[in-house]
């Protein structure tokens, strides 16, 4: 099923309502943002300059740090009697940042996310547990009012109290779990330790998403579950999820063209690269009212087609997010994802699905460790079965990553589990040189 | 007349061993024997413990990586070359030997020695056949 006619429309179509789109959102942050008009000034780029979709490459990039220094509230376009929203970011890298919606902003937030709903197959039959916390954080109140608009009975149990949650699912035949997929990890366990059959439950679908998501974390999702497994991308600071969202094909995400344009960018240089590069993704809003945001580098590395998709959708799609720019770790020169080792462990017998990697100097030399945990008791029979298994691990990411990592054993659930991101990467490397 | 080992994996952190401890004494459970064996990075404990079931349960539950092994108790004289006599049986069956380790029982003055090898059964029945006392798991978890 398709939410809307816009989900379908030709190339040329799309392109039609974005440039009239786009122009506008220019004019409309120069005019009312000084931050906007301060920096186009500095390079004589005039809002009228902005002729063609090409035209927007000569916008300068926002970043995360631009909605800092201007916390809280600076690069807002209208003043806060217009405003009917406020959300912030998490804050885990440092201060907060705050964003703000208009009533307009609000009901494209909602068509956004209520077309993401429709993708992932939800209807107005569904019953929907929104475990994503409630708050400040997008996540909930986002999938809350895009399944309402479907028509799907909402249970906003917001994150945490895992055995509440299951009790639920189980009695109200929840069909639709939305969550981060670490804590959907951590539900299955539960389920497990409490001896919850899957026929006791009632999931048919999961839409997943606030962090990165590995096809191998989805395989053990759909597993352990037996559900439909959709993941939806969003930022605080671009209006939350609903920005793009994959639909049963699971072959990319599909941008809300008509709300964003994606482009993707050579991190390093800033150059636009071509359709189906690899690289950084850049969105511009082109709707937006409380705070625009023209050419926001999101630090997430992916690509995009424009191909149409078999589901019917000709909006451009995303591939699943690879990492993101600033998490990515030099190690010893070496460009390393922590979704790439997260791969390589979802593929070894006898471990968890949690781990950490460690990264220390020692001796001017980076070093890795790689903490999982031992769940199978049979490894116990010989050290010679417990160092097989390290070397394992060890050998299949120096196969991936070319760099050879410490591997430290760890008993069951010693790992921090939690109900937002999870933290992979604990980096105590001096950032002095 | 094999004998239930409980191997318990363990972090190499300060207060692991003490965590298991306390997890068998708060369930009464009663620790025969026990064996350790540790590398820089981890070690692996393993016991002959009176309950071994409900041990695997409580130290599961408690968080540990937990398993049993079937192995073998032999009372062995206490005297000069008793020990002996009883590994060359193993040798000249081609039985090899993952580890030993003995202790003292409380009710003979035989010597407990208890083997682990690839073949269990075989070993079995090559050292009753030799003569060797084997002890029953009552025997030994009842020690």
């Amino acid at each position: 099923m398709i939410w809307n006619k816009t989900e379908t429309l030709s190339r040329s179509e799309i392109q039609a309502i974005q440039l009239e789109r786009l122009r506008w959102q220019v004019n409309y942050a120069y005019e009312r943002v000084p931050f906007y008009k301060k920096r186009m000034d500095a390079i004589d780029l005039k809002p009228e300059h902005i002729r063609t979709l090409k035209d927007l490459e000569k916008l300068p990039f926002t970043v995360k740090t631009d909605l800092r220094d201007n916390y809280p509230t600076d690069l807002f376009a209208v003043p806060n009697k217009d405003i009917v929203r406020f959300h912030s970011s998490s804050g885990t890298t440092g201060k907060p940042i705050v964003v703000g919606y208009t009533r307009n902003d609000m009901d494209n937030w909602t068509e956004c996310c209520a077309r993401m709903c429709t993708a992932a197959g939800v209807t107005n039959e569904d019953i929907a547990q929104v475990a994503f916390g409630y708050g400040l954080f997008t996540g909930g109140f986002g999938l809350h009012y895009g399944l309402e608009r479907v028509g799907a009975s909402v249970l906003p149990i917001s994150s945490g109290n895992s055995e509440r949650q299951i009790m639920f699912m189980k009695d109200l035949k929840s069909t639709v779990l939305i969550a981060t997929p670490s804590y959907v990890l951590h539900l299955s366990e539960i389920m497990q330790d409490l001896g919850v059959q899957r026929d006791e439950i009632y999931l048919k679908t999961g839409m997943f998403g606030g962090e990165g998501h590995t096809p191998e974390m989805r395989e053990l999702i759909e597993q352990r579950l037996g559900i439909n497994d959709t993941q939806n991308y969003g930022l605080t600071e671009l209006c939350g999820p609903g920005l793009s969202y994959e639909c049963l094909e699971h072959s990319g995400m599909h941008i809300n063209e008509d709300f964003f344009i994606a482009e993707i960018i050579d991190p390093d240089t800033g150059e636009v690269l071509p359709e189906g590069s690899e690289g950084e993704m850049v969105i511009t809003t082109i709707t937006k009212e409380g705070i625009p945001m023209l050419r926001y580098r999101t630090k997430d590395i992916t690509s995009i087609t424009y191909e149409p998709c078999k589901c019917g959708r000709t909006n451009a799609r995303m591939d699943l997010i690879r990492g993101r720019s600033d998490d990515m770790m030099v190690i010893r020169g070496v460009n390393v994802f922590p979704s790439q080792v997260e791969a390589v462990l979802m593929g070894v017998e006898g471990i968890g699905q949690y781990y950490q990697l460690i990264v220390t100097t020692e001796k001017f030399m980076d070093k890795i460790e790689v903490q999982v945990e031992l769940m199978d008791g049979a490894m116990l029979d010989s050290y010679s079965k417990l160092e097989q298994l390290t070397q394992e691990i060890r050998h299949k990411i120096k196969t991936v990553l070319q760099i050879d990592v410490k591997v430290t054993l760890l008993n069951p659930k010693t790992l921090e589990r939690t109900a937002g991101k999870s933290k992979r990467v604990v980096d105590l490397r001096s950032k002095t040189f | 007349m094999l004998v239930r080992q409980i191997n318990v994996f363990l972090e190499n952190q300060s207060g692991r061993l003490a965590e298991v401890t306390r997890t068998l004494g708060q369930n009464s459970i009663d620790i025969r024997a026990l064996y350790i064996a540790d590398t820089t990075e981890y070690g692996i404990l393993r016991m002959i413990l009176d309950k071994p079931e409900q041990a695997v349960d409580v130290l599961t539950k408690a968080g540990f990586t937990v398993s049993s092994t079937p192995v073998i108790a032999l009372a062995i004289a206490d005297k000069p070359g008793t020990l002996d006599h009883a590994l060359s049986i193993l040798s000249q069956g081609s039985l090899s030997l993952e580890y030993l380790y003995a202790y003292v029982g409380r009710a003979s003055d035989d010597a407990v020695v208890v083997i682990r090898v690839r073949d269990p059964e075989l070993a079995l029945s090559k050292l009753q056949e030799a003569g060797i006392r084997v002890l029953t798991s009552e025997e030994v978890y009842g020690i």
